[in-house]
């Protein structure tokens, strides 16, 4: 139980150094660190497969894909842009009435009706495959063609294109 | 795992609420005061992790399978949105030398 609480309060430190670090390359770096407490997540709900997917994809591709995009960029500290305060105190203002209206809202809601206690198997590779491809099959099919749109996509949009650039 | 299984039954749901309302806020904040896109753009990424541990705990908890599919599904789009979304934040730098998102306030009009 206590684990839940540190993993929780790591979660919440890390995502927090995210968003306060000047520097972008420290920023990702707490962000693998904030992907990883979710893994431990995943993990301690017992969803096992959601927990090696999250490892793969996000730690493995998306960061790599985030790192390698902020060394093509080199950037340097001083452009750097930075809001003023006012903007700032005002964005922490709207998202912490965001929060009381979030966790207000929780507070109404019974969860009594759905607490019968996790069920330990279904987060299996095996029950979620017999779902996957019995229940959800055409979305599964589906986000192949997705996968395939956004490569085409983002190759076109990433190259240079000489036919448009007169110098 | 017996012994994962009997940690799991003592944290209550509200809690996992809570925490995926506290990721999520600090993504919307990360957006609000941040000027630099790719910081934006992972911001994004919390918000989208932080309701997939929500839809995993409430799968866990009411004994659903369809909630982590739906998980493995979001995870999908999200490595699409992020491969479109970094070919168009390369776009733009490429373009103004800068990824601060003022310079593209002419998108607002």
């Amino acid at each position: 139980m206590s684990l839940f609480y540190l993993v929780a309060f790591l979660s919440i430190l890390f995502s927090l150094l995210v968003i306060f670090t000047k520097n972008p390359v420290h920023s990702v770096l707490y962000l693998i660190a904030t992907f990883f407490t979710f893994t431990i997540h995943y993990i301690l709900l017992n969803a096992q497969f959601l927990a090696v997917v999250n490892f793969i994809v996000y730690m493995g591709a998306i960061m790599v894909l985030f790192l390698f995009v902020l060394m093509l960029m080199n950037l340097n500290k001083d452009t750097e842009p930075v809001k003023s305060n006012l903007i700032k105190i005002i964005g922490v203002i709207a998202g912490g009435a965001l929060l009381v209206t979030l966790v207000g809202a929780s507070k109404a809601l019974q969860t009594s009706a759905v607490s019968a206690g996790p069920n330990s198997e279904i987060g299996l590779v095996e029950n979620l495959g017999k779902v996957l491809f019995n229940e959800f099959l055409l979305p599964f099919e589906l986000s192949s063609l997705l996968l395939l749109s956004a490569l085409v996509g983002a190759i076109l949009l990433a190259r240079k294109d000489k036919k448009t650039q007169n110098g | 795992m017996d012994n994962i299984t009997a940690t799991i039954q003592v944290v209550p749901l509200n809690h996992y609420i809570l925490l995926s309302a506290i990721i999520f806020t600090i993504g919307v904040i990360g957006v609000l005061i941040r000027r630099n896109a790719i910081i934006i753009f992972m911001s994004v990424e919390l918000m989208l992790n932080a309701v997939n541990l929500l839809l995993t705990a409430f799968s866990a908890y009411s004994g659903d399978a369809s909630g982590q599919v739906f998980v493995f599904f979001i995870m999908a789009l999200a490595a699409a949105e992020v491969a479109v979304g970094l070919a168009i934040i390369v776009m733009v730098y490429r373009n103004t030398n800068s990824i601060d998102i003022n310079v593209l306030n002419r998108l607002k009009w």
